[in-house]
Protein backbone atom coordinates (compact mmCIF):
# COMPACT_ATOMS: atom_id res chain seq x y z
CA UNK A 1 0.00 0.00 0.00
CA UNK A 2 1.15 3.74 -0.72
CA UNK A 3 2.20 5.93 2.04
CA UNK A 4 0.09 8.60 3.33
CA UNK A 5 2.57 10.70 4.79
CA UNK A 6 6.10 10.42 3.45
CA UNK A 7 9.32 12.57 5.37
CA UNK A 8 12.72 11.84 3.41
CA UNK A 9 16.24 12.76 4.87
CA UNK A 10 14.21 15.64 6.86
CA UNK A 11 16.98 17.90 8.64
CA UNK A 12 16.60 21.19 10.56
CA UNK A 13 19.29 22.93 12.47
CA UNK A 14 18.89 26.18 14.35
CA UNK A 15 22.57 27.81 13.97
CA UNK A 16 25.20 25.01 15.50
CA UNK A 17 22.38 22.84 16.76
CA UNK A 18 20.49 19.94 14.77
CA UNK A 19 17.40 18.85 15.71
CA UNK A 20 16.38 16.90 13.13
CA UNK A 21 18.79 15.34 11.32
CA UNK A 22 18.41 13.14 8.15
CA UNK A 23 14.69 11.70 9.18
CA UNK A 24 13.20 9.72 7.00
CA UNK A 25 9.80 7.70 8.04
CA UNK A 26 6.99 6.58 5.50
CA UNK A 27 3.43 6.25 7.18
CA UNK A 28 1.09 3.78 6.08
CA UNK A 29 -2.54 4.64 5.66
CA UNK A 30 -4.81 3.44 8.45
CA UNK A 31 -2.34 2.79 10.76
CA UNK A 32 -1.22 3.93 14.40
CA UNK A 33 2.33 4.59 14.94
CA UNK A 34 4.42 5.98 18.04
CA UNK A 35 7.16 7.96 18.00
CA UNK A 36 9.02 7.71 21.30
CA UNK A 37 12.45 9.32 22.21
CA UNK A 38 13.76 11.60 25.12
CA UNK A 39 13.48 15.19 25.70
CA UNK A 40 15.17 17.11 22.64
CA UNK A 41 15.41 13.82 20.81
CA UNK A 42 13.23 14.94 18.06
CA UNK A 43 10.13 14.45 18.06
CA UNK A 44 8.00 17.43 18.20
CA UNK A 45 10.42 18.80 15.75
CA UNK A 46 9.48 16.14 12.96
CA UNK A 47 5.66 17.12 14.14
CA UNK A 48 6.57 20.72 13.05
CA UNK A 49 8.24 20.06 10.29
CA UNK A 50 5.44 17.61 8.66
CA UNK A 51 2.97 20.32 9.66
CA UNK A 52 4.70 23.50 8.30
CA UNK A 53 5.06 25.37 12.06
CA UNK A 54 9.10 24.94 11.02
CA UNK A 55 10.49 24.82 7.31
CA UNK A 56 13.18 22.10 7.08
CA UNK A 57 16.87 22.91 6.41
CA UNK A 58 16.54 20.11 3.52
CA UNK A 59 14.54 17.33 3.07
CA UNK A 60 10.91 16.56 1.70
CA UNK A 61 7.86 15.95 3.17
CA UNK A 62 5.07 14.11 0.66
CA UNK A 63 1.14 13.66 1.67
CA UNK A 64 -0.34 11.35 -0.73
CA UNK A 65 2.40 11.51 -3.11
CA UNK A 66 2.66 15.36 -3.16
CA UNK A 67 4.90 17.62 -2.11
CA UNK A 68 3.77 19.79 1.14
CA UNK A 69 7.32 21.08 2.21
CA UNK A 70 7.17 24.13 3.47
CA UNK A 71 3.44 25.04 3.29
CA UNK A 72 2.06 26.83 6.06
CA UNK A 73 0.26 25.08 9.09
CA UNK A 74 -3.15 26.46 8.08
CA UNK A 75 -3.02 25.07 4.41
CA UNK A 76 -1.40 21.41 5.49
CA UNK A 77 -4.43 21.58 8.08
CA UNK A 78 -7.11 21.94 5.11
CA UNK A 79 -5.35 18.95 3.36
CA UNK A 80 -6.23 17.04 6.16
CA UNK A 81 -3.30 16.97 8.21
CA UNK A 82 -4.39 17.89 12.11
CA UNK A 83 -1.98 17.88 15.52
CA UNK A 84 -2.76 18.48 18.77
CA UNK A 85 -0.40 19.58 21.43
CA UNK A 86 1.59 18.82 24.60
CA UNK A 87 0.52 21.85 26.12
CA UNK A 88 -3.05 22.07 25.31
CA UNK A 89 -3.56 25.16 22.58
CA UNK A 90 -7.24 26.26 22.95
CA UNK A 91 -8.90 29.48 23.04
CA UNK A 92 -9.18 30.09 27.22
CA UNK A 93 -12.11 33.18 27.30
CA UNK A 94 -14.37 30.85 24.89
CA UNK A 95 -16.16 28.05 26.62
CA UNK A 96 -15.31 24.37 25.42
CA UNK A 97 -18.88 24.93 22.95
CA UNK A 98 -17.38 28.13 21.13
CA UNK A 99 -14.04 26.41 21.04
CA UNK A 100 -14.79 23.78 18.84
CA UNK A 101 -17.38 25.99 17.12
CA UNK A 102 -14.96 28.50 16.47
CA UNK A 103 -12.84 25.56 14.35
CA UNK A 104 -15.98 24.57 12.50
CA UNK A 105 -16.98 27.62 11.32
CA UNK A 106 -13.68 27.19 9.73
CA UNK A 107 -14.44 24.53 7.94
CA UNK A 108 -17.72 25.71 6.96
CA UNK A 109 -16.54 29.01 5.44
CA UNK A 110 -14.06 27.02 3.65
CA UNK A 111 -15.94 23.60 2.35
CA UNK A 112 -14.42 23.65 -1.05
CA UNK A 113 -10.58 24.80 0.52
CA UNK A 114 -10.60 21.37 2.92
CA UNK A 115 -10.96 18.12 1.66
CA UNK A 116 -13.40 16.40 4.19
CA UNK A 117 -15.16 17.92 6.90
CA UNK A 118 -17.31 16.19 9.79
CA UNK A 119 -19.93 18.86 8.21
CA UNK A 120 -21.80 16.95 6.01
CA UNK A 121 -25.51 18.89 5.46
CA UNK A 122 -25.13 19.69 9.23
CA UNK A 123 -24.69 23.38 10.80
CA UNK A 124 -21.42 23.85 13.03
CA UNK A 125 -23.69 24.84 15.86
CA UNK A 126 -25.49 20.48 15.59
CA UNK A 127 -21.57 19.50 14.86
CA UNK A 128 -20.21 20.82 17.74
CA UNK A 129 -22.42 19.83 20.01
CA UNK A 130 -22.20 15.86 18.76
CA UNK A 131 -18.41 16.49 18.80
CA UNK A 132 -18.79 17.33 22.21
CA UNK A 133 -20.47 14.51 23.64
CA UNK A 134 -18.11 12.10 21.45
CA UNK A 135 -15.13 13.33 23.12
CA UNK A 136 -17.31 13.03 26.81
CA UNK A 137 -17.11 16.86 26.84
CA UNK A 138 -20.56 17.99 27.02
CA UNK A 139 -20.85 18.56 30.98
CA UNK A 140 -18.27 21.12 30.40
CA UNK A 141 -20.08 22.61 27.20
CA UNK A 142 -20.52 26.05 28.72
CA UNK A 143 -17.30 26.61 30.52
CA UNK A 144 -14.66 28.48 30.09
CA UNK A 145 -11.87 26.50 28.72
CA UNK A 146 -9.26 28.52 31.33
CA UNK A 147 -11.13 26.84 34.09
CA UNK A 148 -11.28 23.38 32.70
CA UNK A 149 -9.12 20.27 34.83
CA UNK A 150 -5.96 19.69 32.85
CA UNK A 151 -6.99 15.93 31.14
CA UNK A 152 -10.55 17.62 29.94
CA UNK A 153 -8.27 20.55 28.75
CA UNK A 154 -6.05 18.25 26.95
CA UNK A 155 -9.44 16.65 25.36
CA UNK A 156 -10.62 19.66 24.05
CA UNK A 157 -7.30 20.11 22.26
CA UNK A 158 -7.87 16.95 20.58
CA UNK A 159 -11.16 17.22 19.68
CA UNK A 160 -10.22 20.73 18.11
CA UNK A 161 -8.16 19.21 16.07
CA UNK A 162 -10.62 16.63 14.28
CA UNK A 163 -12.75 19.34 13.29
CA UNK A 164 -11.31 19.49 9.84
CA UNK A 165 -12.00 15.63 9.33
CA UNK A 166 -8.43 14.45 9.34
CA UNK A 167 -6.87 11.95 7.00
CA UNK A 168 -4.24 11.88 9.08
CA UNK A 169 -3.84 12.54 13.11
CA UNK A 170 -0.75 13.81 15.18
CA UNK A 171 -0.81 13.80 18.74
CA UNK A 172 1.77 15.32 20.84
CA UNK A 173 2.14 13.37 24.00
CA UNK A 174 -1.95 13.20 24.47
CA UNK A 175 -1.62 11.68 27.66
CA UNK A 176 1.28 14.05 29.47
CA UNK A 177 -0.67 16.03 32.04
CA UNK A 178 -3.08 13.22 32.88
CA UNK A 179 -2.75 11.40 35.52
CA UNK A 180 -1.83 7.66 35.59
CA UNK A 181 -4.95 5.75 36.37
CA UNK A 182 -6.56 8.25 33.62
CA UNK A 183 -4.08 7.58 30.80
CA UNK A 184 -6.28 4.16 29.27
CA UNK A 185 -8.97 5.67 29.53
CA UNK A 186 -8.37 8.55 27.88
CA UNK A 187 -6.35 6.71 25.19
CA UNK A 188 -9.28 4.42 24.61
CA UNK A 189 -11.83 7.28 24.00
CA UNK A 190 -8.96 9.64 22.13
CA UNK A 191 -8.33 6.45 19.48
CA UNK A 192 -12.09 5.32 19.70
CA UNK A 193 -13.32 8.72 18.80
CA UNK A 194 -10.44 8.47 16.10
CA UNK A 195 -10.14 5.21 14.39
CA UNK A 196 -14.05 4.86 13.89
CA UNK A 197 -13.37 6.80 10.55
CA UNK A 198 -10.00 5.04 10.17
CA UNK A 199 -8.20 7.99 10.83
CA UNK A 200 -4.40 7.16 10.16
CA UNK A 201 -2.67 8.40 13.52
CA UNK A 202 1.22 9.32 14.43
CA UNK A 203 1.15 9.73 18.05
CA UNK A 204 4.12 10.95 20.87
CA UNK A 205 4.28 9.11 23.94
CA UNK A 206 6.55 8.45 26.79
CA UNK A 207 4.83 5.58 28.44
CA UNK A 208 5.87 2.76 27.32
CA UNK A 209 3.05 0.68 28.51
CA UNK A 210 0.31 2.99 26.47
CA UNK A 211 2.64 2.82 23.04
CA UNK A 212 2.78 -1.55 23.58
CA UNK A 213 -0.91 -1.23 23.69
CA UNK A 214 -2.30 0.50 20.88
CA UNK A 215 0.70 1.08 18.16
CA UNK A 216 1.41 -1.08 15.37
CA UNK A 217 4.60 0.26 14.70
CA UNK A 218 7.08 2.66 16.58
CA UNK A 219 9.74 5.13 15.43
CA UNK A 220 12.34 6.01 18.42
CA UNK A 221 14.02 8.92 18.01
CA UNK A 222 17.10 9.93 19.72
CA UNK A 223 19.39 13.49 19.20
CA UNK A 224 17.66 14.03 16.11
CA UNK A 225 17.88 11.40 14.59
CA UNK A 226 15.68 8.12 14.00
CA UNK A 227 17.22 5.00 15.89
CA UNK A 228 14.99 2.17 15.27
CA UNK A 229 11.78 1.66 13.29
CA UNK A 230 9.54 -1.36 13.82
CA UNK A 231 6.91 -3.55 15.28
CA UNK A 232 6.99 -2.17 18.80
CA UNK A 233 7.58 -5.53 20.34
CA UNK A 234 11.06 -5.29 18.26
CA UNK A 235 11.79 -1.86 18.53
CA UNK A 236 11.12 -1.61 23.00
CA UNK A 237 13.57 -4.55 22.57
CA UNK A 238 16.02 -3.24 20.74
CA UNK A 239 19.04 -2.96 22.97
CA UNK A 240 20.10 0.73 21.81
CA UNK A 241 16.97 1.88 22.37
CA UNK A 242 16.68 0.43 25.76
CA UNK A 243 19.78 2.02 26.75
CA UNK A 244 18.76 5.28 25.23
CA UNK A 245 15.10 5.88 25.17
CA UNK A 246 13.35 3.40 27.31
CA UNK A 247 16.87 4.12 30.59
CA UNK A 248 15.98 7.67 29.94
CA UNK A 249 12.64 7.40 30.40
CA UNK A 250 11.88 6.37 33.61
CA UNK A 251 14.28 9.33 34.85
CA UNK A 252 12.61 12.06 32.35
CA UNK A 253 9.26 10.52 34.04
CA UNK A 254 10.51 10.92 37.37
CA UNK A 255 11.43 14.50 36.79
CA UNK A 256 8.42 15.15 35.56
CA UNK A 257 6.69 14.14 38.26
CA UNK A 258 8.03 16.24 41.00
CA UNK B 1 -35.44 35.21 23.75
CA UNK B 2 -32.39 34.72 22.40
CA UNK B 3 -29.55 37.32 22.94
CA UNK B 4 -29.60 38.35 19.61
CA UNK B 5 -33.36 39.25 19.46
CA UNK B 6 -32.92 41.21 22.82
CA UNK B 7 -30.16 43.15 21.09
CA UNK B 8 -32.39 43.97 17.94
CA UNK B 9 -35.21 44.54 19.79
CA UNK B 10 -33.04 47.06 22.55
CA UNK B 11 -31.39 48.83 19.72
CA UNK B 12 -34.48 49.25 17.61
CA UNK B 13 -36.62 50.84 20.67
CA UNK B 14 -33.55 53.20 21.33
CA UNK B 15 -33.76 54.18 17.98
CA UNK B 16 -37.50 54.91 18.16
CA UNK B 17 -37.64 56.82 20.86
CA UNK B 18 -34.26 58.98 19.83
CA UNK B 19 -36.40 59.42 16.67
CA UNK B 20 -39.80 60.16 18.55
CA UNK B 21 -37.72 62.54 20.88
CA UNK B 22 -36.31 64.50 18.51
CA UNK B 23 -38.83 67.70 18.15
CA UNK B 24 -39.32 67.88 22.05
CA UNK B 25 -35.21 67.80 22.72
CA UNK B 26 -33.22 71.17 22.75
CA UNK B 27 -30.82 71.83 19.99
CA UNK B 28 -27.89 70.99 22.41
CA UNK B 29 -28.73 68.20 23.32
CA UNK B 30 -29.51 66.96 19.31
CA UNK B 31 -26.26 67.84 19.18
CA UNK B 32 -25.34 66.16 21.91
CA UNK B 33 -25.99 62.74 20.41
CA UNK B 34 -24.85 63.37 17.04
CA UNK B 35 -21.86 63.99 18.20
CA UNK B 36 -21.90 61.04 20.52
CA UNK B 37 -23.18 58.69 18.13
CA UNK B 38 -20.01 59.62 15.56
CA UNK B 39 -17.66 59.04 18.38
CA UNK B 40 -19.54 56.11 19.47
CA UNK B 41 -19.20 54.73 15.59
CA UNK B 42 -15.31 54.98 15.85
CA UNK B 43 -15.44 53.43 19.59
CA UNK B 44 -17.51 50.84 18.02
CA UNK B 45 -14.68 49.92 15.47
CA UNK B 46 -12.60 49.62 18.17
CA UNK B 47 -14.55 47.07 20.24
CA UNK B 48 -14.26 44.98 16.96
CA UNK B 49 -10.69 45.42 17.41
CA UNK B 50 -10.60 44.74 21.05
CA UNK B 51 -12.07 41.49 20.78
CA UNK B 52 -9.74 40.63 18.06
CA UNK B 53 -6.65 41.48 20.83
CA UNK B 54 -5.37 44.71 19.52
CA UNK B 55 -5.87 48.53 20.91
CA UNK B 56 -5.29 51.10 18.16
CA UNK B 57 -4.45 54.59 19.58
CA UNK B 58 -4.73 55.93 15.90
CA UNK B 59 -8.36 55.79 14.71
CA UNK B 60 -8.49 59.33 14.56
CA UNK B 61 -6.12 58.67 11.26
CA UNK B 62 -9.87 56.78 9.58
CA UNK B 63 -12.02 59.70 11.39
CA UNK B 64 -10.41 62.07 9.74
CA UNK B 65 -9.90 60.97 6.15
CA UNK B 66 -14.14 60.13 6.15
CA UNK B 67 -14.45 63.82 7.31
CA UNK B 68 -12.09 65.07 5.01
CA UNK B 69 -13.30 63.07 2.54
CA UNK B 70 -16.98 64.09 2.86
CA UNK B 71 -15.86 67.80 2.74
CA UNK B 72 -14.04 67.56 -0.46
CA UNK B 73 -16.74 65.80 -2.03
CA UNK B 74 -19.20 68.40 -0.66
CA UNK B 75 -17.45 71.30 -2.03
CA UNK B 76 -14.92 70.20 -4.80
CA UNK B 77 -16.72 67.17 -6.65
CA UNK B 78 -20.93 69.13 -5.72
CA UNK B 79 -21.88 66.16 -4.00
CA UNK B 80 -25.09 67.75 -1.79
CA UNK B 81 -26.92 65.06 0.14
CA UNK B 82 -25.59 64.16 3.45
CA UNK B 83 -26.16 60.67 3.20
CA UNK B 84 -23.96 59.94 0.33
CA UNK B 85 -21.68 62.04 1.90
CA UNK B 86 -21.56 59.77 4.79
CA UNK B 87 -21.27 57.05 2.60
CA UNK B 88 -18.20 58.22 0.62
CA UNK B 89 -16.13 59.12 3.86
CA UNK B 90 -16.85 55.53 5.11
CA UNK B 91 -15.40 54.34 1.79
CA UNK B 92 -12.99 56.92 2.10
CA UNK B 93 -11.46 55.57 5.49
CA UNK B 94 -11.90 52.16 4.35
CA UNK B 95 -9.79 52.45 1.35
CA UNK B 96 -7.74 54.31 4.05
CA UNK B 97 -7.73 51.23 6.06
CA UNK B 98 -7.18 48.33 3.55
CA UNK B 99 -3.72 50.28 2.71
CA UNK B 100 -2.04 51.29 5.63
CA UNK B 101 -4.03 47.53 7.05
CA UNK B 102 -1.80 45.73 4.86
CA UNK B 103 1.46 46.92 7.47
CA UNK B 104 -0.73 46.99 10.13
CA UNK B 105 -1.68 43.69 10.51
CA UNK B 106 1.47 42.34 10.73
CA UNK B 107 1.75 43.76 14.48
CA UNK B 108 0.07 42.45 18.02
CA UNK B 109 0.41 44.78 20.92
CA UNK B 110 2.14 47.89 22.34
CA UNK B 111 3.94 47.74 18.39
CA UNK B 112 0.33 47.70 16.54
CA UNK B 113 -0.73 50.40 19.00
CA UNK B 114 2.59 52.60 18.57
CA UNK B 115 2.00 51.78 14.91
CA UNK B 116 -1.50 53.08 14.73
CA UNK B 117 -0.63 55.99 16.57
CA UNK B 118 2.44 56.95 14.09
CA UNK B 119 -0.15 56.60 10.77
CA UNK B 120 -2.94 59.24 12.01
CA UNK B 121 0.15 61.32 13.31
CA UNK B 122 1.61 60.76 9.45
CA UNK B 123 -1.91 62.53 8.46
CA UNK B 124 -1.69 65.16 11.26
CA UNK B 125 1.18 66.53 9.87
CA UNK B 126 -0.21 66.30 5.80
CA UNK B 127 -2.75 68.02 6.65
CA UNK B 128 -1.59 70.89 8.72
CA UNK B 129 0.64 71.13 5.76
CA UNK B 130 -1.64 70.94 2.96
CA UNK B 131 -2.78 74.27 2.35
CA UNK B 132 -5.11 73.42 -0.39
CA UNK B 133 -7.43 71.63 2.29
CA UNK B 134 -6.70 74.54 5.02
CA UNK B 135 -3.87 73.97 6.63
CA UNK B 136 -4.51 73.84 10.52
CA UNK B 137 -7.76 75.91 10.27
CA UNK B 138 -9.37 73.50 8.15
CA UNK B 139 -12.33 74.38 5.89
CA UNK B 140 -15.69 74.74 6.00
CA UNK B 141 -18.48 71.46 4.75
CA UNK B 142 -22.67 71.83 4.64
CA UNK B 143 -24.73 69.07 3.32
CA UNK B 144 -27.42 71.43 1.49
CA UNK B 145 -29.82 67.76 1.72
CA UNK B 146 -30.34 64.56 3.37
CA UNK B 147 -31.89 61.74 1.99
CA UNK B 148 -33.02 64.42 -0.54
CA UNK B 149 -34.46 66.73 2.13
CA UNK B 150 -33.21 70.29 1.92
CA UNK B 151 -31.60 70.54 5.18
CA UNK B 152 -32.55 74.33 7.45
CA UNK B 153 -36.76 74.31 6.96
CA UNK B 154 -39.15 71.14 7.48
CA UNK B 155 -38.17 67.70 8.39
CA UNK B 156 -34.89 68.62 7.34
CA UNK B 157 -33.80 70.17 10.07
CA UNK B 158 -33.51 66.64 12.04
CA UNK B 159 -31.65 65.37 8.58
CA UNK B 160 -28.24 64.94 10.42
CA UNK B 161 -29.69 63.69 13.29
CA UNK B 162 -31.78 61.64 11.62
CA UNK B 163 -28.83 60.15 9.12
CA UNK B 164 -26.61 60.13 12.07
CA UNK B 165 -29.53 57.55 14.24
CA UNK B 166 -30.11 55.68 11.65
CA UNK B 167 -25.74 55.38 10.80
CA UNK B 168 -26.24 54.14 14.60
CA UNK B 169 -28.67 51.55 14.12
CA UNK B 170 -27.25 50.09 11.15
CA UNK B 171 -24.08 49.46 11.86
CA UNK B 172 -24.94 47.73 15.57
CA UNK B 173 -26.94 45.75 13.61
CA UNK B 174 -25.19 44.82 11.30
CA UNK B 175 -21.60 44.37 13.48
CA UNK B 176 -23.48 42.12 16.08
CA UNK B 177 -24.53 39.95 13.52
CA UNK B 178 -21.09 39.96 11.97
CA UNK B 179 -19.52 39.29 15.65
CA UNK B 180 -21.83 36.38 16.22
CA UNK B 181 -20.96 34.55 12.59
CA UNK B 182 -18.56 32.13 11.59
CA UNK B 183 -16.01 34.57 10.65
CA UNK B 184 -17.13 37.13 13.72
CA UNK B 185 -16.03 34.32 15.95
CA UNK B 186 -12.67 34.51 15.00
CA UNK B 187 -12.03 37.94 16.74
CA UNK B 188 -11.42 36.49 20.30
CA UNK B 189 -10.42 33.49 18.69
CA UNK B 190 -7.42 35.43 17.24
CA UNK B 191 -6.90 37.36 20.70
CA UNK B 192 -6.61 33.75 22.69
CA UNK B 193 -4.59 32.00 20.26
CA UNK B 194 -3.19 32.95 16.97
CA UNK B 195 -1.64 29.36 16.45
CA UNK B 196 -4.99 27.31 17.05
CA UNK B 197 -6.32 29.08 14.72
CA UNK B 198 -3.43 28.65 12.12
CA UNK B 199 -3.99 25.00 12.84
CA UNK B 200 -7.45 25.09 12.10
CA UNK B 201 -7.13 26.08 8.81
CA UNK B 202 -7.52 30.04 9.00
CA UNK B 203 -5.27 32.63 8.64
CA UNK B 204 -5.05 35.09 11.59
CA UNK B 205 -3.32 37.91 9.44
CA UNK B 206 -7.03 37.59 7.60
CA UNK B 207 -8.86 38.16 9.99
CA UNK B 208 -6.98 41.44 11.54
CA UNK B 209 -6.86 42.59 8.19
CA UNK B 210 -10.69 42.48 7.57
CA UNK B 211 -11.34 43.45 11.04
CA UNK B 212 -9.22 46.38 11.04
CA UNK B 213 -10.53 47.51 7.72
CA UNK B 214 -14.17 47.10 9.40
CA UNK B 215 -13.27 49.86 12.04
CA UNK B 216 -11.81 51.85 9.52
CA UNK B 217 -14.78 52.40 7.60
CA UNK B 218 -17.24 52.76 10.89
CA UNK B 219 -14.59 55.42 12.18
CA UNK B 220 -14.87 57.03 8.49
CA UNK B 221 -18.56 57.13 9.36
CA UNK B 222 -18.40 58.96 12.60
CA UNK B 223 -16.11 61.60 11.21
CA UNK B 224 -18.40 62.40 7.99
CA UNK B 225 -20.95 62.88 10.43
CA UNK B 226 -19.65 65.02 12.12
CA UNK B 227 -18.02 66.77 9.75
CA UNK B 228 -22.01 67.32 8.61
CA UNK B 229 -23.21 67.99 12.18
CA UNK B 230 -19.65 70.73 12.68
CA UNK B 231 -19.80 71.92 9.60
CA UNK B 232 -16.46 71.83 9.80
CA UNK B 233 -13.20 69.81 9.52
CA UNK B 234 -9.48 70.34 10.54
CA UNK B 235 -6.45 68.49 11.41
CA UNK B 236 -7.44 67.92 14.88
CA UNK B 237 -9.39 64.89 14.03
CA UNK B 238 -6.59 63.10 13.25
CA UNK B 239 -4.62 64.70 16.28
CA UNK B 240 -3.74 61.55 19.07
CA UNK B 241 -5.97 62.60 21.64
CA UNK B 242 -9.52 62.43 19.38
CA UNK B 243 -8.04 58.80 19.02
CA UNK B 244 -7.29 58.67 22.75
CA UNK B 245 -10.68 59.80 23.60
CA UNK B 246 -12.36 56.81 21.36
CA UNK B 247 -10.28 54.71 23.35
CA UNK B 248 -11.53 56.15 26.28
CA UNK B 249 -15.08 55.91 25.18
CA UNK B 250 -14.12 51.94 24.30
CA UNK B 251 -12.90 51.56 27.88
CA UNK B 252 -15.79 53.31 29.62
CA UNK B 253 -18.17 51.27 27.23
CA UNK B 254 -16.75 48.04 27.52
CA UNK B 255 -16.98 45.30 24.59
CA UNK B 256 -19.96 43.47 25.83
CA UNK B 257 -22.47 44.62 23.16
CA UNK B 258 -22.79 47.11 20.22
CA UNK B 259 -24.84 49.16 22.13
CA UNK B 260 -22.33 49.96 24.97
CA UNK B 261 -20.12 52.27 22.42
CA UNK B 262 -23.03 54.97 22.15
CA UNK B 263 -23.98 54.91 25.68
CA UNK B 264 -20.55 55.32 26.44
CA UNK B 265 -19.84 58.27 23.98
CA UNK B 266 -23.12 59.97 25.30
CA UNK B 267 -22.05 59.75 28.73
CA UNK B 268 -18.80 61.04 28.04
CA UNK B 269 -19.81 63.57 26.40
CA UNK B 270 -22.26 64.75 29.06
CA UNK B 271 -19.48 64.54 31.67
CA UNK B 272 -17.72 66.50 29.75
CA UNK B 273 -20.24 69.21 29.57
CA UNK B 274 -21.08 69.24 32.72
CA UNK B 275 -17.03 69.12 33.98
CA UNK B 276 -16.41 71.86 31.35
CA UNK B 277 -19.75 74.18 33.05
CA UNK B 278 -19.04 73.65 36.50
CA UNK B 279 -15.32 73.23 36.49
CA UNK B 280 -14.14 75.11 33.46
CA UNK B 281 -9.84 74.75 35.12
CA UNK B 282 -9.99 71.27 36.42
CA UNK B 283 -12.36 69.71 33.76
CA UNK B 284 -9.79 67.34 32.61
CA UNK B 285 -9.00 65.96 36.04
CA UNK B 286 -12.97 65.40 36.54
CA UNK B 287 -12.44 62.78 33.28
CA UNK B 288 -9.41 61.50 33.96
CA UNK B 289 -11.02 60.58 37.89
CA UNK B 290 -14.20 59.10 35.93
CA UNK B 291 -11.97 57.09 34.10
CA UNK B 292 -9.77 55.78 37.00
CA UNK B 293 -13.29 54.97 38.67
CA UNK B 294 -14.21 52.55 35.28
CA UNK B 295 -11.20 51.03 35.42
CA UNK B 296 -11.08 50.35 39.14
CA UNK B 297 -14.48 49.53 40.04
CA UNK B 298 -16.52 48.41 36.33
CA UNK B 299 -12.82 46.70 34.65
CA UNK B 300 -15.41 45.31 31.71
CA UNK B 301 -16.73 48.70 31.21
CA UNK B 302 -19.98 50.40 32.32
CA UNK B 303 -21.98 47.76 30.24
CA UNK B 304 -20.72 45.35 32.98
CA UNK B 305 -23.78 46.55 35.32
CA UNK B 306 -26.16 45.08 33.12
CA UNK B 307 -24.93 41.80 33.32
CA UNK B 308 -23.48 41.74 36.73
CA UNK B 309 -26.66 39.92 38.14
CA UNK B 310 -26.29 37.26 35.32
CA UNK B 311 -22.28 37.01 36.18
CA UNK B 312 -21.80 33.65 37.85
CA UNK B 313 -19.36 33.58 41.24
CA UNK B 314 -15.55 32.94 39.85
Amino acid sequence: MSPILEAVGLTKTFGAVTAASDISVSVAEDSVVGLIGGNGAGKTTFLNLVTGYLRPTSGTVRFLGRDITGMPPRRVTRLGICRSFQIPQVFDSLTAYDNLLVGLGIVFMGRKAFVGSHLGASTPEAVADEMLSRFRLSEYRDEPASVLPEGVRKLLDIAMAMVVKPRILLLDEPTSGVSADEKFALMDLVLGAIRADKVTVLFVEHDMDIVRRYTERVVAFYDGRVIADGEPGAVLADREVRRLVVGEEAEAGEEAAC
Amino acid sequence: MTRSRRTWLGLGAAAGVLALAAPVLPQWALFLIVISIAKGLAALGLLVLLRTGLVSFGQGLYFAAGAYAAGVAANQLGVADGALLALLGSLAAAATSAVVGLLLARYRAIFFAMLSLAFSMILYGLLVKSSLLGSTDGFNVAARTVFGLPVGSGPGRYGVYGLAVLLALGAALGLDRYLGSNLGRLAPAVRDNELRVEYMGASARNVVYLNLVLAGALAGAGGAVTALAVGHVDPEMAYWTTSGEFVFVAILSGTASVAAPFLGAILLELLRSFAYEHAPNTWQLVMGAAMLAVILFLPDGMWSVFRARRRAAP
